[in-house]
């Protein structure tokens, strides 16, 4: 699609310039498909890249081991050290890099639609504060195991906190949604810099800092049921509600019309954004910009209709994380970046250039 | 307007209904609405007879786009004597439709309604075929074909794959028309279509209008300039302060005494040469001696 796509200024006078709008291609839905074989080969090539090499064979060998077909396809087990490297450390980490992307994405395109903002993300309800102070106030205690059970809690406890605000006012509309969630964020941010500002030292700080910025490090096949298990109960849902969404393009009073219960549907999607974006938390802390930027990346190519970008976003949300998870392990190695700094460096960039190619 | 218009009868549509088909048109009464005490409408009552236009008027502020909402359903009527609002269309009680099967009977065409979102006109139009399938399901070859016939109808054809953002107020006033139409309604409901529109497309969107109505929809829309519904209107109902006024053929509506103590200005009415209707010429009051 080479055509420019933004709006242009047709209220200075005389006549616009007729130009055609971002239409998906002849055959969109192939981009489904090709989205999905992308992220397989993402996920594939991303476990043989780190400080020992694995070749791609030797993935699929571990695969088929651990999938009980090894016998059935002949394939020889690898060496124990090897097999742990693909099976145990590489693998979970990237599988729920995964599931948080696809996750990140598709809640940022039902959160920018459902406030009909295009700086909204995931987050926007206050569930990142929300999950950071539950972290950081077991992280500054001493118990870490309790980790994603507190962001969690923090995730929830931030939108119900958002949503009571929201709907005390009345009805819960756009504007009043960003603004509650907007308070409750900043609460719960004061809330976690004062806990580390009193009591935060040395390691515990660093620790800390490491999951304000979002990580899947220490992602274990726990992290991968959790994450991709919310994705699957929670996200499928939500991929599916694209004609809903499409409803409220022109606004409450036009969804109304169209017959959908507004406020009832804005109750529902929100709570599944909510809860969906509380579980990945919980397991990599909140990474930025990967629910802010895809969709707006994603529009370009499937337009503003909700049945494809959902999908689409989801799934190269997914393959977005595995590669920044990749980088951000592997660029200064034997050092770790924590993956918010990647998505951030390249999401600024890149949200610039959407910006400045006039698509909001 | 009628650019493609040849090319809309080789596409079969449902909603060009017949005018014996419509039944006994659109009736309300006792339709309140308010908002921190005050009453934005006050027990209102009125009739559109069926494939007819019927002008919705009345100064600022009286209330005009609230009642659309309110007939239209996506705005509850309550207030004081909320409990006893009725509103029926072709006899049957609208209130008590679900909402995806109201959305099929009638169609609400908003004042200034826009988005951010890069849409072309035509996926803009398609919306309106949400409510006539599965929430699961895509834009089907039929859809497309309505939405098309839609578009030709209100005057948009050539404007298909434009994007909303580019077009201009009256190109954007015929999408807003012609997404309504997908949904293939039997009751229209506009409120202030012609607004910011010249004179050429404002003629020409209530020629649209009466073209609908002749095909049997029942046309309800709110105007500003009494000229216009002077000129294009069947009936008209004339609103002040949330509460219905006059009502009836336009001869009898608009005239002096009832259109002077509303706006507070000095009408003449004159007779247009060629149509036979009336035209209104207004004056300010005399400044009180």
């Amino acid at each position: 699609m080479s055509t420019r796509t933004g709006p242009v200024a047709v209220r200075a006078g005389g006549r616009p310039r007729p130009r055609p709008a971002a239409r998906p291609g002849p055959r969109p839905w192939l981009a489904l498909p090709v989205a999905a074989a992308v992220l397989v080969l993402s996920v594939g090539v991303a476990v043989t890249i780190g400080p020992a090499d694995l070749a791609l064979t030797e993935v699929a060998r571990s695969l088929a081991t651990h999938l009980g077909v090894g016998g059935l396809l002949g394939t020889e087990p690898l060496s124990a050290l090897r097999d742990g490297m693909v099976w145990q450390l590489r693998m979970p980490r990237i599988l729920t890099a995964a599931a948080v992307g696809a996750g990140l994405a598709l809640c940022g395109a039902v959160m920018q639609s459902l406030t009909r903002n295009p700086l909204a993300d995931p987050y926007l309800l206050g569930l990142s504060s929300g999950a950071s102070l539950g972290a950081v106030l077991v992280l500054l205690a001493g118990v870490p195991l309790l980790l994603p059970v507190a962001a969690f809690a923090g995730a929830v406890g931030a939108l119900a906190l958002a949503l009571t605000l929201a709907g005390a006012l009345g009805v819960v509309t756009p504007t009043r949604t960003v603004l509650a969630g907007l308070a409750i964020s900043q609460l719960c941010a004061a809330a976690v810099s004062f806990v580390i500002f009193w009591s935060a030292t040395g390691d515990a700080f660093r620790e800390v800092l490491s999951w304000l910025m979002g990580s899947v490090a220490s992602a274990t096949w726990t992290s991968v049921v959790i994450a991709a298990g919310a994705v699957v109960l929670l996200g499928v849902p939500l991929a599916l509600s694209g004609s809903v969404l499409d409803a409220f393009t022109f606004g409450d009073t036009a969804a109304g019309a169209l017959g959908m219960p507004v406020n009832r549907t804005r109750w529902v999607l929100l709570v599944g954004v909510a809860l969906l974006t509380g579980a990945l938390v919980s397991q990599s802390g909140s990474i930025g910009f990967v629910g802010l930027v895809l969709p707006h990346a994603v529009r370009l190519l499937t337009g503003a209709r909700h049945r494809l970008l959902l999908p689409l976003s989801a799934l190269t949300g997914a393959s977005f994380l595995v590669w920044a998870d990749t980088l951000a392990r592997t660029v200064f190695e034997p050092r770790e970046l924590p993956v918010g700094i990647v998505t951030a460096a390249i999401g600024a960039p890149v949200f610039a250039f959407l910006l400045w190619k006039g698509n909001r | 307007m009628s650019a493609g218009s040849s090319t809309v009868q080789t596409v079969p549509t449902g909603y060009r209904t017949h005018p014996q088909d419509a039944g006994p048109g659109l009736t309300a009464t006792g339709v309140s609405w308010g908002i921190d005490g005050r009453l934005v409408l006050d027990g209102v009552g009125l009739l559109a007879p069926a494939a007819g236009v019927t002008g919705l008027l009345g100064p600022n502020g009286s209330g005009k786009s609230t009642l659309l909402r309110v007939l239209a359903g996506v705005q509850q009527a309550g207030g004081a004597a909320g409990d006893a609002a009725r509103t029926t269309f072709g006899g049957a009680d609208l209130a008590a439709l679900p909402r995806r099967q109201r959305a099929r009977v009638l169609a609400l065409v908003e004042q200034d309604a826009t988005t951010d979102l890069p849409l072309t006109v035509l996926d803009a139009v398609l919306l309106g075929r949400i409510p006539h399938r599965a929430l699961l399901a895509g834009d089907s070859d039929a859809d497309r074909a309505v939405a098309r016939t839609a578009l030709a109808t209100a005057g948009a054809h050539e404007l298909a794959d434009r994007e909303v953002g580019t077009l201009s107020g009256g190109e954007r006033q015929r999408v807003h028309l012609a997404r309504a139409l997908a949904q293939e309604p039997r009751l229209l409901l506009l409120d202030e279509p012609t607004n910011h529109l010249d004179v050429a497309a404002q003629l020409g969107a209530m020629r649209v209008l009466r073209e609908l109505a002749a095909d049997g929809v029942t046309v309800v829309t709110a105007l500003h300039d009494l000229n216009l519904a002077a000129a294009t209107c069947d009936h008209v109902v004339l609103l002040a302060s949330g509460r219905v006024v006059a009502a009836g053929p336009v001869a009898d509506v608009l005239v002096p005494e009832v259109l002077e103590p509303i706006y507070g200005v000095r009408v003449d009415v004159l007779t247009h040469p060629r149509t036979g209707r009336p035209v209104l010429s207004f004056d300010l009051t005399d400044p009180p001696s």
